[in-house]
């Protein structure tokens, strides 16, 4: 049953205290999301997150069509980082219909998806800095550098993000002539943009001030909480489903987690921008060994694609966390349940106990430290 | 989980931390160091070549990519709307995700199918653009389209495109993907071959059957005049 939310103006009973209604409402900020602060002076006492606004009905729609029709519904889910949501359902498809992958494809795939977390984890710096009120330059270098991957994007899948790329057993097609080149040339601009990006930000005395020991956690409840990701890593704890369970061919390169000690909001920028390195690394490894070959299987079905009866659940270490796919086949050509398990909205769970005894304006901070996507969070 | 492929985890190389007392060693350091970086981008910005990236868009355009796709459109070898390849088979009506697409079957006054659309329609406000309509078809009959300029004062009938607006022809389309349009000329063109061959086949053998029959025929007659002669 629909319950509305608590309305606002049901007024607490003790009339010190303040309701708010507070919440990014732009879509161009992290999407249209809404939270039911009580305050007492500046102090948050409660904080009831409100979402759905962006609900689209994906996993409804996804077992009404058929396997194929479902991938570009992904794109839209973290719109910031289509690639790796393709990747995901591609994989779970994969493993229900017992596809193989060939050795370009992989290589294709892990390339793609490391330049998409590269995307994410720019983009985030940009926003958190919006976040604090610092609107515009960030921002506007961290998007500069953002929309050069989305030509590489462009020239290869055919859109800036809604790329629609992966197929069962393999891409769609192949890399244009001279794009590894150029991936090869942004990688080496890269490094000088984030030493650039580091001198900008992480000496900050303001960023320092309003970031340091604000929205820890314990480990325990982190894990508990199932939350996953750079988060998780930020607070110290040693997960990455790239080295717990390697997808792919992950387990080929050589790169480190980066991990945080105290998990607060200045670890989970930090190590995002250490994770950007790591990427880097990872992706001049593959852009060397890239072999030549077929880029989708020869014996994987476009048309009339029927997986056998069964279930699995598929799981890559998206940049925002785990991004698992939870299919159950019937037999026929749409699946008979189809179930996102979405890192942003796991990671948003745990918002109130982050923000309980901190001030308004930390709560801002806190929401954009956990680099949500509401295209994700209400799919 | 399988903890000896975890690698030894680097460590964040945290600033010092501010004081206990709160006073810090050289205030403002990290915001000066920051001004300089704004400012050199703002500098940047006015003389070096990559950061000058704005085009005077309706007197100078971007440069598509090859693979850039926007809404699909039906393709034609010689003339437009009734030289369509189009067979109205409805795979890419069965597989469009936002089913914006449309198709009924043509057919005689018999009921037997001309195997081309009578009505091929594709709602572009509802389109997302995937491409899975041009991956799907067998008959390489729909492709995406590059054109970008559709803004239309009829939010209805101005973007449901109809079989009219929808047939573009080979050319375009050689001149839009000219890599993907010869590769799919070839093929169709060793596929015709390929069918002139079996049918002519197919004639050679008949008419060898034919000629076999007959000549088992004249043969047979033959034979029952001869007995006749005989008796």
């Amino acid at each position: 049953m629909f319950s509305p939310p608590p309305a606002l103006e049901a007024g607490p009973d003790d009339d010190q205290l303040l309701r708010v209604s507070l919440g990014p409402q732009h879509p161009s900020t992290h999407g249209v999301f809404r939270m039911n602060v009580v305050l007492d002076g500046e102090t948050v006492v409660s904080l009831k997150p409100v979402f759905g606004y962006l609900h689209r009905n994906h996993e409804k729609i996804a077992e009404s069509v058929t396997y194929l029709s479902s991938m570009p519904y992904t794109d839209r889910l973290d719109y910031i980082c289509p690639l790796t949501n393709n990747w995901a359902y591609a994989s779970a498809v994969e493993k229900l219909a017992g596809v193989e992958v060939p050795e370009r494809a992989e290589y294709m795939r892990v390339i793609l998806g490391e330049l998409t977390r590269l995307i994410n984890h720019t983009a985030f710096a940009g926003f958190i800095l919006g976040d604090m009120g610092a609107w515009g330059s960030a921002l506007m270098y961290a998007f500069r550098e953002r929309e050069k991957i989305l030509d590489l994007f462009e020239d290869v899948t055919g859109a800036r993000m809604m790329s629609n790329f992966m197929r069962f057993g393999g891409c769609r097609n192949d890399l244009p002539a001279g794009w590894v080149d150029k991936v090869s040339i942004l990688v080496d601009e890269y490094g000088p943009f984030l030493d650039e990006m580091e001198k900008f930000l992480l000496g900050n005395e303001i960023l320092l001030v309003r970031t340091r020991d604000v929205g820890q956690l314990p480990k325990e409840t982190l894990i508990n909480g199932g939350i996953t990701g750079p988060m998780l890593r930020a607070a110290g704890v040693n997960y990455d489903i790239r080295k717990a369970d390697p997808y792919g061919i992950y387990d080929r390169f050589s790169f480190r987690i980066p991990l945080g000690e105290k998990g607060d909001c200045y670890d989970r920028i930090m190590i995002r921008f250490l994770e950007m390195r790591e990427s880097l690394k990872i992706l001049r490894q593959a852009l060397d060994q890239i072999p030549e070959g077929p880029f989708i299987n020869p014996k994987a079905k476009i048309r009339n694609f029927k997986p056998p009866v069964g279930e699995v659940y598929a799981r890559i270490e998206g940049p925002k966390g785990e991004l698992g796919f939870h299919l159950i086949s019937d037999g026929t050509v749409n699946p008979f349940r189809y179930r996102i398990r979405p890192p942003s909205f796991i990671n948003l769970t745990l918002l109130e106990d982050m923000c309980l005894g901190l001030d308004l304006a930390d709560v801002v901070i806190i929401l954009g430290s956990i680099d949500i996507v509401l295209g994700e969070v209400d799919r | 989980m399988n903890n000896s492929s975890i690698e030894l985890p680097a460590k964040i190389n945290r600033l010092p931390a501010p004081p206990k007392s709160g006073r810090w060693i050289m205030p403002g350091l990290g915001l000066f160091q920051g001004l300089m970086v704004a400012g050199r981008n703002m500098v940047e910005s006015y003389y070096k070549k990559e950061r000058m990236t704005t085009i005077q868009y309706p007197e100078q355009r971007a440069p598509i990519s090859p693979n850039f796709r926007n809404f699909p459109f039906l393709c034609y070898d010689k003339e437009p709307v009734a030289g369509l390849r189009c067979t109205a088979c409805s795979i890419c009506e069965n597989e469009c995700p936002p089913k914006c697409i449309y198709i009924v079957l043509d057919r005689d006054e018999n009921g037997k199918s001309l195997k081309r659309p009578k009505v091929f329609d594709i709602d572009i406000s509802v389109c997302m653009n995937c491409g899975i309509c041009a991956e799907v078809c067998p008959f390489d009959s729909i492709y995406m389209d590059g054109e970008y300029e559709l803004s239309n004062d009829d939010r209805f009938g101005g973007l449901l495109l109809g079989l009219d607006r929808l047939s573009k022809s080979a050319e375009y389309h050689m001149q839009l993907r000219p890599e993907e349009a010869t590769a799919v000329l070839a093929r169709r063109k060793a596929d015709e071959e390929k069918k002139a061959a079996a049918q002519a086949a197919k004639e050679a053998k008949a008419k060898a059957d034919k000629e076999a029959k007959e000549k088992a025929a004249a043969e047979a007659q033959a034979a029952t005049e001869q007995k006749g002669d005989s008796v």
